[in-house]
């Protein structure tokens, strides 16, 4: 159209005024809502980052704490006449001796050492032996029960200090605070100053945090993590041996086998309504069939680990269709060419490919079981005080224990500082775990991964 | 705990089962090759197919009998014995089936007694209630009863001791006997031409549907737990009252304001506020990265923000409580010393808590949905765009977005499907009290909040204040399946069909 009339171009068409180079305010005003678009695409981005940030220093910064504990260095003298009556060393004699009775050792050895730092006070030994923590009493016993030889001689040991003692070393407590609290003194916290001067008392590291039970509201200091560990471990057990063989199962059958009618349809729309049901719908469910129906055992890893089955059992489905769905349709062709059957080939051609995807999946609904809360709370994780590691496979399903994520809700619940720094590194430890798991299923995955 | 000395001898006939497979499998396989002189070649299908067969013929009849005799056998003797209760034993303000659940107590005690070597069977079988006392013998075993043995519980307890092991050692004759015919069946009908490959895959193929259906059977089961208990509920509240209600005040007394309105509207105001954070935040993030980021930082960006997404939600809910309520009371409360100097928020649990928190959950959720559906825009739709002129902005504002906005309202609808499920955020960071307020720096609770407090308190479990959480349960189930299925059918119904 080169003959039309450049007069006719269009009602309101004006020639250019200057040179295509320089942009007209219409121009600018297009591109200055471009680099504001940009902008809010990158502040979006920068604040989801943010969070993230803030997260973890969050997590590290509150929780490192907890892997740090006070302790005070004494010396016992355990005498004979107090632990031993008798003198005979027989164990049940021995065992009689209650925490009791071994307060006054404690109190003579705390007292000992004041006088040796050579610090001036009013205070009475039984004030002085309060730094200590409770749970002190009982770990002497239990080092007396184990070593009966050693009555009578002087041991140097390092007891663990009331949770207002670490407070006061984890700035947690100040001289402002303690002039309501019941549990300490301004002159005790003077003691503390002249012990940790003189260096028997110092913050180190505490690996009870990671391998002890818990402990009660009064003891912040003594509560480890290590029991709910255990516990979640039963429960992961359970879930990796249900969830896994019938998730293949399941999706197998989906995958290979289902014609494609009605039936298959209902089971495909259930399976992802399942993945987007509240988890707590899951803990009624547990609450209602595993309890109330079936009788088992409140608290028992193996009541979480049922519920956590069926709430991971969609997102291992779907990973592994994705696996199978990715193995291409010329193994399976070559498989029947050679004489196989149909279960033949899935189970002994395709599988196996699909294998590491289906790993990877499994891995990644793990950990996102390893974190859930909710359906634990229902079917009474949760208030219970998990304080003796099961010793057999048996015991360990069966009985009452704790789930680390439950276990962390549970001091969360407390409301003492002390509790609120713990529930911190059970966090990071959760996290530990949970970066581990992802770590290794995008491992797994890059090594074992096929581009067909 | 006698429960557990039942599935003693339950284990002992699944490892006698177990043997008797294992043993069948051997000697068919055996039969199969010895038929055809121990010439693998004449036989129809390899030879561990035979014994697979074998093994399926024994195991499974076996064990599906086994797991159904010990769902059934509980439900008859129970309705047996209950009969032996007479009506007065029944105290006021109790049912029956919490007597009935003293008398398997006071069985299962009884067990352990014995095995325990307490008393021998024949004393338990001969105890007379008014001689001894029952209660303080089982706790002398470890066993805690919450009131005194009476005549009849004794009696009935004793008739489900016997009833219970006459069942089991039934149980375990029928079950072997089963399993023993069919090894015997399968041996006489392994032989060279039977086609033992295919019986095997038809038994596996019937093992994977089974699995498959277990998805229906959870959902079933969610359902019927629920409806259950809540007919139950409506039946001492009315249910009027409950949807349309206009308080939540638990209390002992009996007379409660159930309803879930005042919960409704804080869960729904949580979700409001997470979904004000999350979409725009969690959209623009997924634009940026998708149409304008470069590789570099699309690998570097992403990963980080599905980092977010795998945290689990007690920590935020932990991060909700510690920092981020404390933060907004130094901003919004504490009068003088805040940084407002405004006295509006008293607590560190608020709406606003909750809400910020859970959108930061959901940012990642948004996003990588939205990137999908933004990447599946074809290209050809940009580039006629840019063809006429327009700047890239323009083109994801007037092109890309509308033709990705269906699949973008269903990614919303799915935030808001997960924000309402959500429960540890709320129960950290939210508070208790249920009201209806419109000020976000108020504490209100949730429908999740509730059905854990009501589920795990003090509260006898056949009251109204115990099953409500039962019918909370299955109004959230509705709610999000609701929100999920509309999502779905937005999606289908507008998505357009490029080539």
């Amino acid at each position: 159209m080169t003959d039309m009339p450049i007069e006719d171009a269009g009602a309101g068409a004006r020639p250019r005024k200057g040179s295509l180079l320089t942009q007209d305010a219409r121009t600018r005003k297009r591109n200055r809502a471009e680099a504001r678009f940009k902008a809010y695409g990158m502040i979006a981005i920068g604040v989801g980052l943010l969070m993230l940030v803030i997260l973890l220093t969050t997590i590290i910064g509150r929780g490192t704490g907890a892997f740090q504990q006070t302790f005070l260095t004494v010396e016992v003298e355990l005498l004979e006449a107090k632990l031993d009556k008798k003198g005979n060393r027989d164990l049940a004699d021995i065992k009689k001796v209650s925490t009791f009775g071994y307060a006054p050792l404690m109190r003579a050895a705390v007292e000992a050492k004041v006088a040796e730092i050579g610090f001036e006070t009013d205070l009475k030994p039984k004030d002085m032996a309060n730094l200590l923590s409770k749970n002190a009493a009982a770990t002497l016993r239990n080092f007396v029960l184990e070593n009966p030889d050693m009555i009578g001689e002087t041991v140097e040991f390092e007891f663990l200090t009331q949770s207002r003692v670490d407070g006061y070393l984890k700035d947690r407590v100040t001289r402002a605070s303690v002039a309501n609290d019941k549990n300490i003194s301004a002159a005790q916290l003077d003691l503390v100053d002249a012990l940790v001067a003189d260096g028997s008392m110092e913050k180190r590291f505490n690996l009870d945090f990671i391998t002890g039970s818990d402990a009660s509201d009064q003891r912040p200091e003594a509560a480890g993590m290590g029991v709910s560990m255990v516990g979640s471990l039963f429960m992961m057990l359970v879930v990796l041996a249900l969830a896994l063989p019938i998730g293949v199962a399941a999706s197998i059958y989906l995958e290979e086998f289902a014609p494609k009618n009605w039936i298959t349809d209902i089971i495909e729309v259930n399976i992802s309504n399942l993945a987007a049901v509240p988890s707590i719908v899951f803990g009624i469910l547990g609450l209602a069939v595993f309890i109330n129906y079936m009788h088992l055992p409140n608290s028992a890893p193996l009541v979480g680990g049922l519920v956590l089955t069926l709430m991971t059992l969609p997102t291992i489905i779907i990973s592994t269709r994705a696996s199978l769905k990715s193995v291409p349709p010329s193994i399976r062709d070559a498989a029947l060419g050679v004489g196989a059957s149909k279960m033949q080939s899935v189970f002994h051609h395709v599988l196996p490919l699909a294998a590491p995807g289906i790993l990877t999946g499994t891995i990644i609904g793990l950990a996102q079981a390893l974190g859930e809360t909710a359906p634990l709370l229902l079917i009474g994780m949760v208030g219970f005080i998990a304080s003796n590691a099961p010793e057999t496979i048996g015991e360990g399903l069966m009985s009452p224990n704790s789930a680390m994520p439950a276990q962390i809700y549970e001091w969360a619940k407390r409301a003492d500082p002390a509790f609120y720094e713990r529930a911190w590194g059970g966090i990071i430890i959760l996290l530990v775990f949970l970066i581990t798991m992802n770590a290794i299923a995008v491992m797994l995955r890059r090594r074992f991964e096929r581009r067909w | 705990m006698g429960s557990l000395l039942n599935a003693g001898s339950v284990g002992f006939v699944v490892i006698a089962v177990l043997v008797l497979t294992a043993v069948g499998f051997v000697l068919t396989k055996r039969k199969a090759l010895a038929s055809v002189s121990g010439d693998p070649r004449q036989l129809h299908s390899l030879p561990n197919y035979y014994g697979s067969f074998a093994a399926m013929v024994i195991a499974v009849p076996a064990l599906l009998l086994t797991a159904l005799w010990m769902l059934v056998q509980p439900m008859l003797i129970q309705n047996a014995v209950i009969d032996l209760i007479p009506a007065e034993s029944v105290a006021e303000g109790s049912s029956v089936n919490l007597v009935m659940s003293d008398v398997r107590r006071v069985a299962d005690g009884l067990d352990v007694a014995v095995v325990q070597g307490a008393m021998t069977a024949q004393a338990a079988v001969a105890l007379d209630a008014n001689e001894t006392d029952v209660r303080a013998l089982l706790a002398d075993v470890g066993v805690a009863l919450g009131s005194e043995v009476s005549g009849p519980v004794l009696a009935a307890a004793q008739k489900y001791r016997v009833l219970t092991a006459r069942g089991t050692s039934t149980m375990a004759i029928v079950v072997l006997a089963l399993a023993l015919v069919g090894m015997l069946a399968a041996m006489r009908i392994s032989t060279g031409t039977f086609r033992a490959r295919n019986m095997v895959e038809r038994g596996i193929l019937a093992l994977l549907i089974l699995a498959a259906s277990l998805a229906i059977l959870t959902t079933v089961g969610i359902v019927l737990s629920m409806l259950f208990e809540s007919i139950n509920f409506f039946r001492m509240h009315p249910w009027t009252d409950f949807f349309f209600g206009g308080s939540w005040a638990p209390n002992f007394r009996g007379d409660s304001d159930l309803s879930i309105l005042p919960l409704l509207w804080g869960t729904l105001y949580i979700s409001f506020i997470a979904l004000l954070v999350a979409v725009p935040i969690g959209l623009f993030a997924a634009i940026y990265l998708s149409e304008y980021a470069s590789n570099g930082v699309r690998s570097f960006a992403k990963p980080l923000l599905e980092i977010l997404a795998g945290i689990p939600t007690i920590v935020y809910g932990l991060f909700a409580l510690l920092t981020v309520g404390p933060f907004l009371v130094s901003v919004f409360g504490r009068g003088e010393n805040g940084m407002l100097g405004v006295e509006w928020m008293s607590g560190a649990t608020a709406v606003l808590t909750a809400g910020l928190v859970m959108g930061i959950m959901l940012i990642p959720f948004v996003s990588s949905l939205s990137d999908d559906i933004i990447n599946a825009v074809p290209q050809s739709l940009r580039d006629g765009s840019f063809g006429l002129g327009a700047t890239h902005s323009e083109t994801v504002r007037q092109v890309v977005l509308p033709a990705a906005l269906p699949g973008i309202v269903g990614a919303i609808l799915l935030a808001a499907s997960r924000a309402i499920g959500e429960t540890m955020i709320v129960v950290l960071g939210a508070g208790a009290i249920a009201r209806f307020s419109a000020n976000p720096l108020d504490a209100m609770t949730t429908i999740t909040t509730r059905i854990v407090s009501q589920l795990t308190g003090d509260t006898n479990f056949a009251s109204p204040e115990t099953l409500v959480a039962f019918a909370l349960g299955l109004t959230l189930f509705v709610l999000t399946l609701g929100l999920n299925v509309l999502a779905l059918y937005i999606v289908r119904k507008y998505r357009e069909q490029y080539e």
